[in-house]
C-alpha cells in the first residue's frame, strides 16, 4: 500500500482510536501512519452485525412460539455458543441443550437460573422475560 | 502508584506489548516489525470444520503468545508467565509486580472490555494489554492498539482477565524477567532464525490448510461457497475473511505489510539484497490481499455475486499463494555471510 492510498474512511474503531497502518513511500520504503478506517472493512463488520440482529430476532420469535427457552435468545444476544455458555455457567453442554426446551426451563430452580443470569449479565426476572439493558 | 513506563502505539496488540515491555527494561532496539519478524509472526491457517461466530476460522498470524515468547527467547531474555485459578491470587500477584515497579502484560477477553466500541466486542480472548500502575481501585492501562493510555476499574480488569471460552486467559500475566545488553550480533542471529522459522511455518508444515498451501485450499473453498452456503452466507463468510485480514492490528493486508517492513529493517543489520527483493514481494502480496478484499466487498454488499465473481475471488488467493511461496522459498535459501 502506498502512503497516498491509505484510506481515511469512517469506522467504529474511530470512536476509540485511529489505528496504525504500514505503507510505502515513492521509493518503496516502509513507515507507519494513522488511519481512521477503511470502508471495505467497516462494511464487513456491518454485515456481521446485521446477521447477528437477524439471529436475535429469529431466536426471540422461537421463544415467543414456545419452540425454545429464553436461553436461546440470550445466547444469540451475547454471541455465545454452547461451549461459551458452558464455560461461564458451569453446566455441561448437554444440560444446557435440555434447558433450551421451554418445558424444562420453566421448572428450573432459582439457584440454577442464577447461574444463567450471571452468565448473561441480567437479573433472573429479565432472563425469563427476555429483557435487556444495554451495558 | 505507577511504574516507569512509556506508551507507544503499535498496529498489533501482541507486537505492541512486546516492544513496550522490552523498552520498560531498557531494551530499545526492538521495533514492531522486528518483534513481528523475530517472533516469526506471519502465518496463514484456515481450520476446516471449525466455526467461529458462525463463519470460517481463519488467521493471518501465528498463535497468540508466541511472538512475545519467541522474540524474548531469540534475544536470550528470560520470561515469567503465570496463570491463576484464584481471582484474589491473580490480583495479589499483579499488585506485587506493580509495587516492584514492574509493568506487566495481561492476556484478556474483549467481550467485556469496557473501553472497546460495542461493534468490536466479540468473545475473543487473546487480546493483550499492559498494566503499568494503579490509583485506588483503578488500574492504569496501556492498550498498544490505542493512541493513548486508558484505565479499568479493579472489577472490569478482573472480568476481562477471567473471560471464559476458547483461549481463556485464566488471569495470565507475563513479563521479561531481567534486562540484557542486546548487541548487533544478537540481533543478526535473532533475525536469521526468525526468518528461517517463518519460512518453515509458511512452506513446510505438512497440512493442507496451513501456510501457502492453506491459502490455496481457501481459494478452492471460496469457489464452492456460493453453491454450498447460498449467496447470503457465502457473503458473510467472505466478510469474516476480510475482517480477519484487516481488523484491528494487522497493519493492513493481513500482516503482510508489517512483514515487508521487517525485511527492510532486517537489511540494516544484514545487508543482503534478497531481503529488499522479498520485502517488495510481501508488499505485492499485501496489495493483492487488499484488492481481493475490495472484490469480496462487492459480493457482501450485494453489488455482484455470480459464480464467476467467486471464481475471481478464489483466483486472487491462488495468485497470492504463489507470490508468498516464492518469497519464502527465496528467504529460506539465503546464504548469510555474516
Amino acid at each position: 500500500m502506498k502512503k497516498e492510498e491509505i484510506p481515511q474512511d469512517n469506522g467504529a474503531l474511530n470512536k476509540l482510536t485511529k489505528e496504525v497502518v504500514y505503507a510505502v513511500d515513492k521509493d518503496g520504503n516502509y513507515s507507519t501512519d494513522l488511519s481512521t478506517g477503511w470502508e471495505i472493512k467497516t462494511t464487513a463488520l456491518d454485515v456481521a452485525w446485521d446477521d447477528i440482529a437477524q439471529r436475535i430476532a429469529t431466536a426471540k420469535q422461537k421463544v415467543l412460539n414456545k419452540e425454545a427457552s429464553p436461553l436461546l435468545f440470550f445466547m444469540e444476544y451475547r454471541l455465545m455458543d454452547l461451549a461459551i455458555v458452558s464455560a461461564y455457567s458451569g453446566f455441561w453442554k448437554w444440560t444446557i441443550k435440555r434447558h433450551l426446551k421451554p418445558a424444562v426451563f420453566e421448572k428450573l430452580s432459582d439457584k440454577k437460573l442464577q447461574h444463567y443470569a450471571e452468565t448473561f449479565n441480567v437479573s433472573i426476572e429479565d432472563l425469563k422475560n427476555m429483557t435487556v439493558h444495554d451495558n | 502508584m505507577t511504574t516507569d513506563f512509556t506508551h507507544l502505539q503499535a498496529a498489533h496488540c501482541e507486537n505492541g506489548v512486546t516492544i513496550n515491555l522490552l523498552k520498560s527494561i531498557g531494551v530499545d532496539k526492538i521495533t514492531e516489525p522486528l518483534a513481528f519478524g523475530i517472533g516469526s509472526g506471519l502465518f496463514y491457517i484456515y481450520i476446516p470444520l471449525l466455526k467461529i461466530n458462525n463463519g470460517p476460522a481463519i488467521a493471518f498470524r501465528t498463535q497468540p503468545g508466541l511472538i512475545f515468547k519467541r522474540t524474548c527467547k531469540a534475544l536470550g531474555i528470560p520470561v515469567v508467565r503465570k496463570k491463576f485459578t484464584s481471582k484474589p491470587e491473580a490480583e495479589k500477584f499483579l499488585q506485587e509486580c506493580l509495587n516492584a515497579g514492574r509493568p506487566v502484560g495481561c492476556q484478556v477477553g474483549v467481550y467485556y472490555l469496557s473501553y472497546f466500541p460495542k461493534e468490536y466486542r466479540f468473545h475473543f480472548n487473546a487480546h493483550n494489554l499492559i498494566v503499568y500502575g494503579s490509583e485506588g481501585d483503578t488500574y492504569l492501562i496501556s492498550d498498544p492498539v490505542m493512541e493513548n493510555t486508558t484505565t479499568l476499574t479493579k472489577y472490569e480488569l478482573e472480568r476481562v482477565r477471567f473471560a471464559k471460552g476458547a483461549l481463556a486467559p485464566r488471569g495470565q500475566i507475563y513479563y521479561p524477567k531481567e534486562s540484557k545488553i542486546i548487541t548487533d550480533d544478537i540481533m543478526r542471529k535473532a533475525i536469521k532464525s526468525g526468518i528461517k522459522k517463518n519460512a518453515d511455518d509458511m512452506l513446510n508444515i505438512p497440512m493442507f490448510f496451513i501456510g501457502t498451501k492453506g491459502i490455496k485450499y481457501t481459494a478452492k473453498k471460496i469457489k464452492s461457497w456460493r453453491d454450498k452456503l447460498g449467496l447470503k452466507d457465502a457473503g458473510l463468510y467472505l466478510a469474516q475473511l476480510v475482517r480477519m485480514q484487516e481488523e484491528i492490528g494487522t497493519g493492513g493486508g493481513g500482516f503482510r505489510y508489517i512483514y515487508g517492513a521487517f525485511l527492510q529493517e532486517a537489511y540494516a543489520y544484514l545487508p543482503n539484497d534478497e531481503l529488499l527483493k522479498n520485502s517488495t514481494l510481501m508488499t505485492q502480496a499485501g496489495d493483492l490481499w487488499r484488492t481481493a478484499a475490495v472484490h469480496a466487498a462487492g459480493i457482501y454488499k450485494g453489488r455482484i455475486g455470480s459464480q464467476a465473481d467467486f471464481d475471481v475471488m478464489g483466483d486472487y488467493l491462488l495468485e497470492i499463494a504463489e507470490i508468498e511461496k516464492k518469497a519464502f522459498e527465496s528467504l529460506s535459501k539465503i546464504k548469510w555471510h555474516s
